[in-house]
């Protein structure tokens, strides 16, 4: 920042605070007609005035504290709320972050033109410092706005892909005792996560001495994958279940076997009926009238 | 962005009695910050190994742990300092099997699978600084470490 | 479960006798002495009423690292050796789920879902290896 003002020239953030807040009124209607506020605030106009206005307050804080060029200033956190908010209804009705960055962007021309008009008496050289003071100011107002549509964005994003990984992974009872859960599609690191823990659930509740995960949906399974089904079986087995694996087909067994991996102590059934063949017969319940196995013995 | 708070808590661990205070604030702190009950669960689990190894084989030290926030998702970073005669060969150490004392030699090795980023620093006589970082919600390169 | 003080340093885990089965009810934060002591109560019980099993409820506990861990494979290690069967039961997701990343996975260990089912696998084993006394579990 330049320090050669004269006596009685203020320093251009007092003066953009000062501006912004004697001309709050009429920016805030100015940016009323600008596509971001009309476009969100279609019913009411009174309503993108009074937004706009409690924007232009924050800006002016901001500008008062000297921290111009500060996003992580107090004053943006109302700035925060309120446009994030308008920025974020934009992105649903389709608007890409371009697009969005450059209507945020077009708040600006509007108050630098006031500005200008304001100070026409005064020398060029406040005038261009001053408006330069007030372009950073609206620089980080944009940087703000983005940044936090963005992280809105993503958290919305985090929260309906935990929401389908949920819905994906069905835990079903077939017998007192024994439960399943048949995947279907691609399984990645964190799906596995969830099955794996989904599963461990069911088997408390259900109080479930067999625990079948049918992976006959499942197109491939690469190295992490079988990882995380070995690790769910040896899980299950510290809690007291026995965990089958059914359902793996020759091109899965393929690539099991290229990939080194030892399923060597893990229960495998061709399918989901052998495999519940396998748990009843172990559980001593019907089909073969054979003395109960003692679990744990294979 | 990410941005780190505070030292939110600096405990001493010298006794049998502050591993239990080490996983009480784990445990407490991982909750407030959102993390499900399996990390929750991981995250003490690795600072328990890594404060007895503070206290076993360096001699005591101190835990501080600092709340940290990437966006919107929250982390938790601990480390555990000791001025003990440090680790000769980190590398080893980080191997599976391996123990200078007791235990199944897990401490180390066990400790950096349950977290999300771990880092260590240590030399003969130079003491040992394990640090660690767990976030609520698993970064898509998880395993960048060493 | 949000306690936020530790729970009074416990040193004594009570260890209960039914029939010839002894029952240990793990809680809480367990400290290392703690463990320790139970390590040797344990024995000592095996030794002094030659019991035929021994059940370890550890579903009152939030986490086990790898030397409550190894704790444990201890127990079943000793108890065999006196001619007992050692389970562990009841052990929660999150913490079978942590054992594992850890890499201990106990093996050799047996496992029940609750204490009951643990009591029961016991009784079972006895009833049918009483005619042949001197039967040994493999390790």
């Amino acid at each position: 920042m330049p320090e050669h003002e004269t006596a009685e020239q203020r320093a251009p953030h007092d003066e953009v605070a000062d501006f912004l807040r004697r001309r709050r009124e009429q920016i805030a209607q100015r940016w009323a007609d600008v596509p971001l506020f009309r476009t969100v605030f279609t019913v009411s106009r009174d309503e993108a005035v009074e937004a706009g206005k409690s924007v232009v307050e924050a800006l002016a804080a901001v500008a008062a504290a000297g921290r111009a060029e500060d996003a992580e200033a107090a004053g943006f956190g109302v700035v925060r709320e309120q446009l994030t908010r308008t920025a974020a209804a934009r992105s649903r009705a389709g608007a890409s972050s371009a697009q969005v960055s450059n209507e945020v962007d077009a708040l600006r021309t509007p108050v630098v033109d006031l500005l200008v008009a304001d100070l026409s008496a005064a020398p060029a050289e406040h005038v261009r410092e001053c408006s330069t003071a007030l372009t950073v100011l609206m620089g980080t107002l944009r940087l703000v706005v983005m940044e936090s549509a963005l992280s809105e964005g993503q958290a919305l994003i985090d929260r309906q892909r935990l929401q389908l990984l949920e819905v994906a992974t069905p835990v079903i009872k077939l017998w007192d005792g024994i439960v399943a859960v048949p995947l279907i599609g691609t399984l990645d690191s964190a799906r596995s996560q969830v099955v794996m823990e989904t599963l461990l659930e069911a088997v408390v509740e259900q109080h479930a001495r067999f625990a079948i995960l049918d992976i006959t949906g499942v197109p491939t399974v690469d190295s992490l994958v079988a990882q995380h089904l070995m690790k769910t079986v040896a899980a299950a087995r510290l809690m007291g279940a026995e965990c089958v694996v059914s359902g793996i087909r020759p091109a899965i067994a393929q690539t099991i076997v290229h990939l080194g991996l030892d399923l060597g102590t893990v229960v495998t059934r061709a399918s989901l009926a052998d495999a519940l063949a396998y748990a009843l017969d172990q559980q001593g319940t019907g089909i073969v009238e054979s003395t109960p196995h003692a679990a744990g013995q294979r | 962005m990410q941005t780190a708070g505070r030292v939110e808590a600096s405990l001493p661990i010298s006794s049998d009695m502050d591993l239990a205070w080490v996983r009480q604030h784990v445990r407490q702190t991982a909750a407030e910050l959102g993390f499900g009950l399996v990390e929750q669960t991981k995250l003490v689990t690795a600072a328990s190994e890594l404060a007895r190894n503070t206290l076993v084989h360096g001699g005591g030290g101190r835990l501080e742990s600092v709340r940290l926030a990437n966006g919107h998702v929250r982390g938790l970073r601990l480390t555990f300092a000791d001025d003990g005669p440090g680790i000769p060969d980190v590398e080893r150490a980080l191997t599976d099997g391996y123990t200078s004392g007791d235990g199944l030699g897990m401490g180390l090795g066990g400790a950096r699978r349950l977290v999300h980023e771990f880092s260590i620093d240590s030399g003969p006589d130079a003491g040992t600084r394990v640090t660690v970082i767990s976030w609520t919600v698993r970064p898509p390169h998880p395993r960048g470490e060493v | 479960m949000s306690d936020p003080y530790p729970r009074a340093p416990s040193t004594h885990v009570p260890v209960l006798r039914l029939g010839d089965v002894l029952l240990v009810t793990l809680q809480g934060d367990l400290h290392d002495s703690t463990a320790e002591q139970l390590q040797q109560d344990i024995g000592e019980a095996i030794a002094r009423s030659s019991v035929s099993g021994v059940v370890i409820d550890i579903s009152g506990v939030e986490i086990v690292d790898s030397f409550l861990g190894r704790v444990l494979a201890e127990i079943a290690a000793k108890a065999r050796l006196l001619a007992a069967q050692t389970v562990v039961a009841g052990m929660r997701p999150a913490v079978a789920i942590t054992l594992v990343e850890l890499g201990l996975t106990l093996p050799g260990m047996r496992t029940a879902l609750d204490a009951q089912d643990a009591l029961g696998m016991l009784t079972r084993q006895a009833a049918s290896s009483r005619p042949a006394h001197a039967r040994q579990e493999s390790p």
